[in-house]
């Protein structure tokens, strides 16, 4: 008999009231004029404020289950979401006089960012491969939509069904190997399905074919090569606020994703694993770095370079111990923030009928205004692991925990790499200090704008001079 | 004087948020007050490294003026500061040599005078907290984060082939030192502390021993910057203006053999040990054939890069001939040993005031003819009397003339490598031949013969300000030449311990 007790409804209150949110703005935005545009604004934001406090207000100290075992809450999922709505708010703050200049400030764009949102905290929650699944849909079909936001823009039609259909195809192959692996366990549970590998012995051939391609759908949503293939295009396409949101919370919840089915479901499968990743990681460093040097376009060229932070993110996930997963947790918290950084100052050079998104419109920068062409110093050395910016600290933590687990080679590799990649940081500094502005006009931007971004580069520069509490948080979220 | 005061924390900062506070002061309306607000800082900052001095106990190699807090405490990171009397002459060195930079560039820089300034101030407090960390981790922060303002000085103010100097600059030192990185996390899993003191007493075997040698070559050897890795120094020397070329070739290539000091002959002596002659090759190859690389430059910049090369060879070489001078069974004591190293370290320091007052003699005639080739220059003496007579003491003092500083620290290196081998000494003693040679020879086309061109003519000769700025530096190469006591006194317990290090083999 169920009742109502048994759901355990409050501690998806976030949840719940993010739906609530997001319905409510929904109809709010039919009955507003387009001039009044602003309240389904303010009104997201508000919501997403209050959704902050309610996930505050969560202090797990253990593993909370609800709607039956579906639904999970501890603190790595309370620190995750914190983490995703944030950024959901920022990008909401760096979209509004993008939207405006292209006459595509629609309500629209909110409400599917909330319903995104909603998806990555299901997702992050999740402790059944149904409700994880179902929260990524939520959170791709959303995407799907904002990437053809601007209709009239052929590139961002193309970008969306190339999106959509690899996007489906990942999805598939995820949910075939959860079929596989359900073959093999007997539940979908997360927990149970931990219980029962453990039971299982010696190589079981079918069993891997699930973990392979549940492995490959992970990889395809990650974007890893070599199922990399969407992200430049996919990125480059977009409006910029968009692909600010997609280079944003999702890793977050990409994050979650891979802890909740690879290492808390699969953890006794983390040798097979383990060997993938490494393929994965070492390709994602090598192909996203080199080919990154090639690039002239920004959105282009922060493409590759996600492919390459996430084949670090990756070696921190390898180590498969609680080092390595909250040292990959630190990447990508820190990544997240660092990359929605780098957009939003894309998003301020753009002007109405103009994209900034040349790495030549960067030129002189610092002539044109040398606070933000120190932040987007700030923000580049932050990418490129150069200390005393927070990317120093991420990259240190995956590192010592692939030392950790004697895998020295892995490490050395991926430093090399990372000499590769200060090349493209360096040349974006480059023409930001050291060229001639090609157009010399005002940077004009409203001031919410202006705090978020300044807020978005120092805390990257604050969290390098003092990482240790997120670092700590990070520790802690894996206990 | 300031006894009891967070010295190093003060030296650490002060020049760091004083520098962010020139930022903000801008250029609107006249850069006259960023450029008084940044002197007033560096002389400050000056002014307590002084204390160092003062307060320093030279009867002691244990790490004075020490601070520690946790840092970052998951990782077992902390906050610590302190100086023997290895590193303490080098911060005041640096110190010394800012204010000087920040003087150099008062009426050049035109262009965004408080970024300038500013980059110069932070560059000083990275600089010291390189030399004053003791947590292997902090330092690394230190020495990486030092390049980002040298990147931005030389690519901002440089010559018109400044973005490939710099980002050249950048590659190779970055490339050198992230394996130094992984050096420094692996051994922090062998003694569960990223403390350097820690690392110091660590057991390594053969294997360990020189994969971490080699990680930490990779990094010093950029920095010094050895033969074959020395390409980028010309590029970066040529194309920066004057304040960064002095700071590149007074105290950054410093950092380069104290980082051998501090890290590699301590932690692996029995890799260096076995591996010595690769270094003593790579030093003697610096002085001699970059010595004669140096003898057919046109461009009196790189011709002075070329010399600091040569220079610097000889502090490498006096690092690592201590084994070859301890192995030698004619001596019966470590005293060779010593005079080696401390050779070495009188040397790093000589040529931090040499090597600035060369950039600078140079900075004050491109200031005024915008050439640096030589074939542009000749008769100078004519016009510039004053500042030829400075130029020629500065020459000596690059050749090694003895009564100043050159020939003490070269001295020192030569006679302790007799003690090794004498045809080791017998190769590096050529730099006095060379390098007189190549110095002299410049300054006898630059400031002799007759008046070559119009613009020779036209020459006017030290302002107040170069004057006061090429005073300070001769009075300082000669103290120092005359009078070498109060620096070799400083550094001697702290170099015995260092060679007790060197000694003991480190192997399980």
């Amino acid at each position: 008999m169920m009742t109502l007790e048994m759901l355990n409804l409050s501690i998806a209150m976030p949840e719940l009231f993010l739906l609530a949110l997001a319905c409510t703005v929904l109809v709010v935005d039919v009955y507003l004029k387009d001039e009044r545009r602003n309240v389904t604004y303010v009104l997201s934001q508000f919501g997403l404020i209050i959704t902050l406090i309610l996930i505050s207000q969560q202090s797990p100290q253990s593993r909370e289950l609800a709607f039956n075992g579906l639904f999970v809450n501890d603190l790595l999922a309370t620190v995750l979401k914190y983490a995703a709505v944030l950024l959901v708010a920022v990008v909401f703050v760096y979209s509004r006089r993008y939207l405006q200049d292209r006459n595509i400030f629609k309500g629209e764009f909110y409400v599917l960012g909330l319903f995104g949102l909603l998806g990555m905290m299901v997702m992050i929650s999740s402790n059944h491969f149904l409700s994880m699944y179902l929260g990524l849909e939520l959170l791709s079909l959303s995407l799907y939509a904002m990437v053809a936001f601007d209709r009239e823009n052929p590139n961002a039609a193309e970008a969306a069904m190339k999106y959509f259909i690899l996007g489906a195809i990942a999805s598939g192959m995820l949910l075939y190997g959860m079929s596989m692996v359900y073959g093999m366990t007997g539940s979908l549970n997360i927990v149970e399905v931990a219980v029962a590998l453990d039971q299982i012995e010696g190589n079981n051939i079918v069993l891997i074919f699930g973990l392979v391609f549940m492995v490959i759908g992970l990889s395809f949503k990650l974007g890893a090569v070599p199922f990399h293939m969407w992200i430049p295009d996919v990125y480059h396409g977009s409006p910029t606020t968009v692909t600010s949101y997609i280079a944003s919370a999702p890793k977050v919840a990409g994050f979650a994703m891979i802890i909740r089915l690879l290492a808390e479901s699969m953890g006794s499968l983390q040798t097979d694993w383990q060997g993938m990743f490494i393929i994965m990681a070492v390709l994602s460093m090598i192909v996203g770095n080199v080919i990154a040097i090639a690039q002239t376009n920004l959105k282009r060229l922060f493409a590759y370079s996600t492919i390459s932070h996430v084949g670090f993110i990756m070696l921190g996930l390898l180590a498969g111990n609680q080092e390595g997963y909250s040292a990959a947790m630190f990447y990508t918290l820190t990544y997240a923030l660092t990359s929605l950084g780098a957009f939003g100052v894309i998003i301020l050079l753009t002007r109405k009928g103009f994209e900034a998104e040349n790495i030549d419109d960067f030129k002189g920068l610092n002539q044109r205004s040398p606070w933000f062409a120190f932040i987007m110093l700030i923000i580049v050395f932050s990418m490129a692991g150069v200390p005393p910016t927070v990317g120093f600290w991420a990259k240190l933590a995956v590192l010592k925990a692939v030392v950790n687990i004697d895998m020295l080679w892995l490490a050395l590799l991926a430093v090399f790499f990372s000499i590769i990649g200060i090349f493209y940081y360096l040349r974006i500094v480059k023409v930001m200090y050291f060229d001639d502005a090609l157009d010399k006009s005002e940077i004009n931007c409203s001031r919410d704008m202006q705090i978020a971004l300044s807020a978005n580069g120092l805390s990257v520069l604050l969290l390098g001079l003092y990482p240790a509490a997120l670092m700590s948080i990070c520790i802690a979220a894996f206990a | 004087m300031f006894a009891g005061w967070p010295l190093l924390s003060l030296l650490v900062w002060l020049p760091i948020i004083g520098g962010v506070a020139v930022l903000l002061s801008g250029d609107k309306g006249g850069s006259e007050g960023s450029r008084r607000l940044a002197l007033i800082i560096s002389v400050a900052t000056f002014v307590l490294s002084l204390g160092l001095y003062t307060n320093f106990d030279s009867a002691t190699s244990a790490m004075q003026f020490e601070e520690r807090f946790e840092w970052i405490g998951d990782f077992n990171i902390y906050y610590h500061l302190g100086v023997d009397g290895i590193s303490m002459p080098l911060i005041i060195l640096t110190t010394f040599t800012t204010i000087l930079v920040i003087l150099a560039g008062w009426e050049v820089i035109q262009k965004r005078a408080s970024q300038y300034m500013a980059a110069f101030l932070i560059m000083e407090g990275l600089m010291i907290g390189v030399f004053s960390a003791l947590d292997a981790m902090f330092f690394y922060v230190f020495w990486e984060a030092m390049l980002i303002p040298m990147f931005v000085i030389i690519g901002v103010w440089g010559g018109p082939n400044r973005v490939y100097a710099t980002i050249k600059f950048f590659i190779y030192t970055f490339f050198g030192s992230v394996f130094m990185l992984v050096a420094m996390i692996y051994m922090y899993y062998q003694s569960g502390s990223f403390a350097i003191l820690d690392m110091h007493n660590l057991n390594l075997g053969m294997t360990e021993q020189t994969l971490i040698f080699f990680a930490f070559l990779a990094a010093f050897a950029v920095k010094v910057p050895m033969w074959p890795v020395h390409t980028w120094l010309p590029d970066a020397h040529v194309e920066a203006p004057t304040g960064g070329s002095v700071i590149l070739a007074a105290i950054m290539l410093k950092i380069g053999g104290y980082g051998f000091v501090r890290f590699a002959l301590p932690i692996t002596p029995d890799a260096s040990m076995s591996y010595d002659w690769l270094i003593i090759a790579m030093s003697l190859i610096a002085v001699v054939y970059i010595g004669f690389v140096a003898l057919v430059q046109s461009d009196m910049k790189k011709l002075v890069a070329y010399s600091s090369i040569a220079h610097m060879g000889f502090v490498t070489l006096g690092l690592f001939s201590v084994f070859q001078i301890l192995n030698n069974p004619a001596n019966v004591d470590i005293t060779g040993a010593v005079l080696a190293i401390e050779g070495a370290m009188v040397q790093m320091i000589s040529h931090g005031f040499i090597s600035g007052a060369m950039f600078l003699m140079i900075g004050v005639l491109y200031d005024r003819m915008h050439s640096r080739e030589i074939a542009d220059y000749g008769g100078v003496v004519n016009t510039m009397p004053v500042f030829a007579a400075f130029a020629v003491f500065f020459a000596m003092s690059n050749a090694g003339l003895p009564g100043t500083s050159g020939f003490v620290g070269e001295f020192m290196v030569i006679l302790a490598v007799f003690k090794a081998n004498f045809w080791i000494a017998f190769l590096a003693a050529i730099t006095l031949i060379l390098g007189a040679a190549y110095t002299l020879w410049m300054v006898k086309r630059v400031f002799y013969g007759e008046v070559t061109n119009e613009n020779v003519k036209a020459l006017k000769d030290l302002n107040q300000r170069e004057l006061l700025i090429m005073s300070i530096l001769a009075v300082s190469i000669l103290a120092l030449g005359l009078y070498p006591a109060p620096l070799v006194d400083v550094m001697h317990v702290s170099v015995d311990n260092l060679l007790q290090h060197i000694t003991q083999s480190k192997l399980p």
